[in-house]
Parts: C-alpha cells; structure tokens; sequence
C-alpha cells in the first residue's frame, strides 16, 4: 500500500505536474502524425501520469481511486484496435486497411488517416492501462503484509 | 555512455544500479536522436528512463531489505576467452556491413523510397514512421499491442496476492 507523501512541496508539485503531464500525453498521443510521437509513448506518457500521482497522493486518495477504476478498462485499448481492423472487413476490405472504412464525405486518404488516429488510440488506453495495472500489482503485496500487522 | 553501463553492472548497491540504468537509457535516448531516429529516442527517455526506473523502484521497495546487496561469482575460465572472441567475431562482421546513410544499402532500395514519396498521398500523415507503424504495417503493431496486454496480464495474475 502506498501512503500519501508527507511533505508539502511534493504534494503541492504533483498536483500541479499531474494535470501538465496528462495533457503533454495527450498532445504526443494526436500529434503523433505530424511530429515525433504516437499512441505508445503517449500512452506511456498517459500511464506515468497516473502512477505519479499514485506515487504522491498514495492509493486511498481520491487520484488514486481513479487510477485503480481505469484499470476496468483492460482490453478495451485492444477493442478499439481489433474494432477498427473489423469494421474495414465490414466496410468490404482487409483486416485493419483503413481505406475501407464506411464513413460518408471523406476521402481515401482522409479514411486511412482517420484510421491511424483510432488505433493509436486503442494502443495508447492498452499501454496505459498495462502500465497502471503493473505498477499496481507490484504494489499490491504490501497490502497483505499491512493486514497481517494489524 | 558506457560509464553508466560499466557502473550499472559494477556498482554493488542495487538501487544506485537502476538510477545508473535510468541514465544509460537517457544518453542512448540522446545518441538516437543525434542520429535523426527522434521516434525511437522519444520511447528510449520515456519507457527507458521514466517507467523502467519505476518499475524497477517499485519491486526494490517490495523486496526484503537484505536482497539489496549483490553477491556475484567471478566469471569462469570459458566466459573470459569466449566472449573477447565473440567481440571480436562481431567486429569483423561489421565491418561489411553499409556505411550510415548509404544510399546503395539493401534497406535503403527495397521498399523504403515507396514509403517515403507514397506515405503523404496515401495517408495525409506527415510522420512517416507513424503510417508505417500504424498503416502499412497494422498488423504487426496490433500484435505488439496484444504482447503488451498479455504482460500486463501476466503480471496481475503472478503478482497480486488477494484473491
């Protein structure tokens, strides 16, 4: 079990980094076709955020009851990814070739780009998903040596 | 560079090994970007020198506190000559390989000059790593992703204790 940090320069600094750090992960997650980037560091990016303030407030916090709710999405990154490879064979093509993609008013290009942003998206919940839920089970045993103590 | 990496498989404490680590993988992150790879440094600082280095923290702190100290064996008569001979082996082998930048090198002629002219007509995307990553290479991305998954999985049925 992680505890809330003691002292108050960390605190006050998470609080503040937290929201910059999410934000910057989102910023590589959609930016990742036009600069460096891209749904897997974005949603490492994403991920850190999370167990930063996992780290700081600890599990009980308010944060950290968010973080341990995302951990119910596990899959749902893999959904969205095998979703839009399905919906291409829906839309009469191959698995996963975005030109086929049933949506009216674009063109083929537009499609695949389209495409790229929804399954680097469905990379960057699993990434971040994965990272939360490994941080989680690596702090989980020291909950059962704390029930044994008292 | 390789300071921090000789410091990291030297160093006896085992919590200065991982911030040596964290700092290796920061100047590798520093001489992929110089080479012009910025998608591949981005990954390296981030995963490389941010999560790793938390992951690692985190199962030194759920280690017992004796564990942290190291006891090694000195290395045996058949590593030493064997693995200056395999350096060596590599050495000789990399001297055929193509010069950086090449551009007569096998990579740079089979089907990269497709990517690169096609990419932005085909996909609207500036990045060319990401619609190869993400478009013409699809299916091998979204295998990673399932590895990824079924780590994190792994990791949350042979770690977590509570039912």
């Amino acid at each position: 079990m992680i505890r809330p940090h003691d002292s108050i320069i960390v605190q006050t600094l998470g609080r503040f980094l937290v929201p910059v750090v999410q934000i910057f992960g989102l910023y590589v997650l959609f930016f990742g076709q036009y600069g460096p980037g891209g749904g897997f560091v974005g949603g490492v990016i994403l991920g850190t955020g999370m167990i930063l303030s996992v780290l700081i407030f600890g599990h009980s916090g308010s944060r950290g009851q968010i973080a341990k709710k995302v951990l119910h999405a596990d899959g749902v990154g893999m959904l969205i990814y095998a979703g839009v490879g399905g919906l291409c064979m829906i839309g009469g093509g191959e698995f996963l070739n975005y030109a086929n993609l049933e949506i009216p008013g674009l063109e083929t290009a537009s499609r695949r780009s389209l495409g790229i942003v929804l399954t680097q998206i469905g990379v960057a919940i699993d990434v971040a998903v994965t990272a939360v839920s490994i941080v989680f089970s690596l702090s989980a045993e020291e909950v059962i040596e704390d029930s044994i103590n008292v | 560079m390789s300071l921090a990496r000789a410091g990291a498989i030297m160093v006896k404490d085992l919590m200065s090994a991982v911030l040596l680590l964290g700092s290796y993988s920061f100047f590798l992150s520093l001489v992929w970007a110089s080479q012009g790879a910025v998608d591949v440094a981005f990954v390296e600082a981030v995963v490389g020198a941010g999560l790793a280095t938390v992951l690692f923290l985190l199962t030194l702190f759920g280690t017992a506190p004796k564990d942290t100290r190291l006891q090694r064996p000195p290395p045996s008569l058949i590593t030493l000559i064997i693995f200056p001979l395999l350096g060596v082996l590599l050495l000789y082998a990399a001297k055929d390989l193509p010069g950086f930048g090449d551009p007569n090198s096998p990579a740079s002629l089979h089907i990269s000059p497709t990517y690169l002219e096609q990419s932005y007509q085909d996909t609207l995307t500036p990045n060319v790593v990401t619609s190869v990553l993400m478009d013409y290479r699809s299916l091998d991305t979204m295998i990673e992703t399932v590895v990824i998954f079924t780590a994190g999985i792994a990791c949350a049925l042979l770690l977590r204790r509570q039912a």
